[in-house]
């Protein structure tokens, strides 16, 4: 039902809010500087193949000296500093976050090729969210329930993916502060430019040399830092296959560690949900930031007396989806992040052909430059198929069918991971039945893919452990 | 139909043999029953046959989820409409308003005032389309049919002890009549709220019918007044009531009761008129009516309608704007997009 009367002319946000540097340094004790044994690389906008910038990769001496340098300031002032004082820095972080919003959203969008629309209204005010949330606990630690004198752990090694550079720093950074750690940031290597600005609002909010340093690179950074002996805490969020690595890599040693990993999560919907919103829950599941998205809802499950209604209503939504241009503020749907990735996900959907399933896209165009995949549906998938199993990372959903609520909970949880899962009824027993059965560390219900600073999320299995998020995201940073 | 207490007690007894949890509800009626299915308009016609028929098809319809709900309509109403879809938009909401005027102090002077606007919106600009209809009162109908004699502005009325419809059968009847006999082209009649609350959906649906029967060949717009219906699910069964009844546009409210029209609303009877269409029934038009007042408000309604039902709702047949100031700031932004500086409010005029 594409419309031909009402076609929207472009609404591209203006790149001239964005400063883009020609080079970036590493940002280590306060300041930005060059790696010492370290190299560079580029990184490009997924949507257009440009060059945005030359970014240090910092090597094994370079990931030293972050690591001496938090661990300095972590000694001598951040952590001694009175929880109140902390505070007060977190505040003006999530101000500043505020303030420059604009300019953090056009950024994340131009180096990760999700569409202005999410980076503004989802990412942006849920990161500055996060630091007005941790910065309220900065002085009330001995009140989290996690004992009468938590103590914080030290130095944090914190690698956050592409997939929500900002947002997922934010998750990391804030209730690290917050606890009294400091931290070393490594951002992914095809998207550190928003990490990069949010270490020049560190700076411009006056935080101590050292409390935050960020190291970009790629693996190699990443396993230095994991590595290193001054850390004392590695947080991960990223592949299951990197994950696995990493907790080998730490067995034996006095870190402590948590993994936010991989999903394959089921969205269960019954035949008495309310059905214009599931389909919208569905769609949101997915589709948001291209899937994207650790605990997306990419196994649709969905009950046999509705799912030909479901999957027609799904297909007339999806021909309404706008695909180009993520800086566009009517785009739904941007670019997939990087050539690995979309490599990856066409292989996947092929392999998903191979076996049998139907593949099914709306009418759209993909623009000639850049990395596109369109939103794909695929349909008579059986639960042994690969694209039933294994993370796609991109848009692309699996329909599976049930008959029964046990046949459901079966099928949801007939899968390595454990992260997410959504239930679409207008039952509120049933909701509450789903939810215990369910082996996901998040059960949306009515809805999907919401988040808030003061819930915890985090998945069990595969998909990781440890919680980020609420008052059980302290416990990760501290002593107790 | 009958509406019985008969039928009534029988539909008590079986809603609370489900709050009890025994058998399950009969699933989504709008997907299994028609949709699809080709059955078309003998089926739709069945679910009206008794009152327990319709409750039950009512309440088997899918339930709207409010969150969920008004977290689509915010999400459409951050589209950005620029340049040239700008200007179709404004001009496409310029020829979807219903003007209006419904005041206990309307005169025909006002009446014939607001008539010469809604021909010819901008004198100082021909290409400016007119407006759809003007609406009024009953007893103004004639002046405002004279006021519009050879222009294809249609005269609308409001009817049936608009806007509380606390009135018999027989009076809304004979107020409907007057309206037609004077001219109206369309009839934008009340539903009986009170009615429809305490449950009697068959007599509400009655009241449609019979009033649709009274218009004659003038079109029916349907009030649901949904600033009084409280639910969304309440909405989408005050909708399917009107289309079942024969409502030729089911519109939001009476501009007398706040809230009036909003997004997340509009969005639920559109997915009505959708799903009625879908299932065999006519498209069925829909009005918003009551405190859009800015071009970006219209905006947002016509994108609304753009990724909910799309093109076939998109024209003053089937989506109309009650509005009465709307109108000119429609047209001030339109001077703007068009000559690239800012209109002031004294340069169209007031009715």
């Amino acid at each position: 039902m594409p419309s031909s009367l009402f076609t929207y002319a472009p609404a591209p946000e203006s790149r001239s809010v964005v400063t883009l540097r020609p080079r970036y340094g590493l940002f280590v004790d306060g300041e930005f500087v060059e790696p010492r044994d370290g190299s560079t690389f580029t990184t490009v906008s997924p949507s257009s193949e440009e060059v945005l910038a030359e970014v240090a990769a910092a090597g094994p001496g370079d990931v030293d000296r972050a690591v001496a340098a938090a661990a300095r300031a972590q000694r001598d002032t951040w952590g001694p500093m009175p929880g109140k004082e902390r505070a007060k820095y977190l505040f003006r972080i999530a101000r500043l976050m505020q303030e420059r919003s604009r300019e953090l959203a056009v950024l994340e969008s131009m180096d990760n090729g999700k569409p202005i629309r999410e980076a503004r209204d989802v990412d942006v005010p849920l990161a500055a969210a996060h630091f007005f949330y941790y910065a309220g606990w900065a002085d009330k630690l001995a009140y989290a329930g996690l004992g009468p004198s938590p103590r914080p752990i030290g130095v944090a090694g914190q690698i956050v993916p592409w997939n929500f550079p900002l947002l997922m720093a934010a998750w990391k950074l804030a209730p690290a502060l917050a606890a009294g750690n400091t931290c070393v940031l490594k951002p992914a290597e095809t998207t550190p430019l928003s990490a990069l600005l949010l270490a020049e609002i560190v700076q411009q909010a006056g935080l101590p040399p050292g409390v935050v340093n960020v190291v970009t690179g790629a693996g190699d950074t990443g396993a230095a830092l994991v590595a290193h002996p001054g850390v004392d805490k590695v947080a991960f969020t990223g592949s299951t296959e990197v994950g696995k690595a990493i907790q080998r890599t730490l067995a034996g040693s006095h870190k402590r560690l948590t993994l936010e990993l991989g999903g394959k999560a089921a969205n269960v919907v019954f035949d008495d949900a309310p059905l214009s919103q599931a389909v919208e829950g569905i769609v949101n599941g997915i589709f948001f930031n291209q899937g994207h998205v650790c605990c997306a809802g990419s196994r649709l499950l969905v009950q046999e007396s509705i799912a030909d209604a479901v999957v027609e209503a799904l297909k007339a939504r999806l021909e309404t989806l706008r695909l180009g241009d993520p800086l566009d503020k009517n785009t739904d749907i941007g670019a997939i992040n990087s050539p690995g990735q979309l490599a990856k996900i066409e292989e996947l959907a092929g392999s998903g052909e191979a076996d049998g399933a139907t593949r099914w896209s709306p009418r759209c165009a993909l623009p000639e430059r850049g990395y596109w995949f369109p939103p794909t549906i695929f349909t008579g998938v059986a639960p042994a198929f690969r694209i039933a199993r294994e993370e796609i990372f991109g848009p692309v959903l699996s329909v599976l069918t049930f008959r029964t609520p046990d046949e459901a909970v079966a099928k949801a949880n007939n899968t390595t991971y454990g992260l997410s899962a959504g239930v679409w009824t207008e039952k509120g027993s049933r909701i509450l039945w789903m939810a215990q059965h369910l082996r996901a560390g998040v059960v949306w219900a009515n809805t999907f893919n919401r988040f808030d600073p003061t819930s915890p999320f985090g998945g069990y299995r595969e998909s990781g452990f440890g919680r980020e998020g609420g008052r059980h995201g302290l416990e990760a940073y501290l002593d107790a | 139909m009958s509406t019985d207490d008969e039928g009534v007690r029988r539909d008590v007894t079986t809603s609370s043999a489900r709050a009890d949890g025994a058998p399950d509800r009969p699933g989504n009626a709008a997907t299994t029953l028609p949709a699809g299915t080709g059955a078309g308009a003998g089926a739709i016609a069945d679910v009206a046959r008794s009152e327990t028929a319709l409750r039950r098809f009512l309440f088997g319809l899918p339930g709207v989820d409010q969150v969920g709900a008004e977290s689509r309509a915010a999400a459409l109403a951050t589209r950005s409409i620029k340049a040239g879809a700008k200007l179709w938009a404004i001009e496409t909401a310029i020829s979807m308003v219903d003007l209006t005027t419904l005041e206990g102090a309307d005169t025909p002077g006002k009446v014939t005032a607001l008539c010469a606007k809604a021909r010819r919106p901008d004198p100082a600009d021909p290409t400016v389309p007119g407006v759809a209809a003007v609406c009024v009162y009953p007893d103004l109908v004639a002046t405002a049919k004279r006021a519009l004699h050879g222009s294809p502005v249609a005269v609308a009325s409001v009817a049936t002890a608009f806007p509380s419809g606390r009135a018999g059968l027989a009076v809304k009847l004979a107020d409907v009549r007057d309206a037609v006999a004077a001219g109206a082209d369309e009839v934008d009649m009340v539903i009986d709220r009170g009615a429809f609350l305490s449950g009697r959906y068959g007599f509400v649906l009655d009241e449609v019918r019979a009033v649709k029967s009274a218009c004659g060949r003038a079109h029916l717009k349907v009030i649901l007044e949904t600033g009084e219906l409280a639910t969304y699910d309440n909405v989408r069964r005050a909708s399917w009531i009107a289309m079942l009844g024969g409502a030729d546009f089911v519109k939001t409210s009476t501009g007398k009761v706040s809230p009036a029209a909003t997004l997340p609303v509009a969005l639920v009877m559109l997915e009505a008129v959708r799903d009625f269409a879908a299932s065999g029934g006519p498209r069925v038009g829909v009005k918003v009516a009551g405190g859009i007042r800015t071009t970006k408000d219209a905006i947002r309604y016509l994108v609304l309608v753009n990724e909910t039902v799309g093109d076939d709702w998109l024209d003053p047949a089937r989506f109309r704007f009650g509005a009465s100031s709307l109108l000119n700031d429609l047209l001030m932004q339109r001077s703007t997009q068009r000559s690239g500086a800012y209109a002031g409010a004294d340069d169209f005029s007031l009715e």
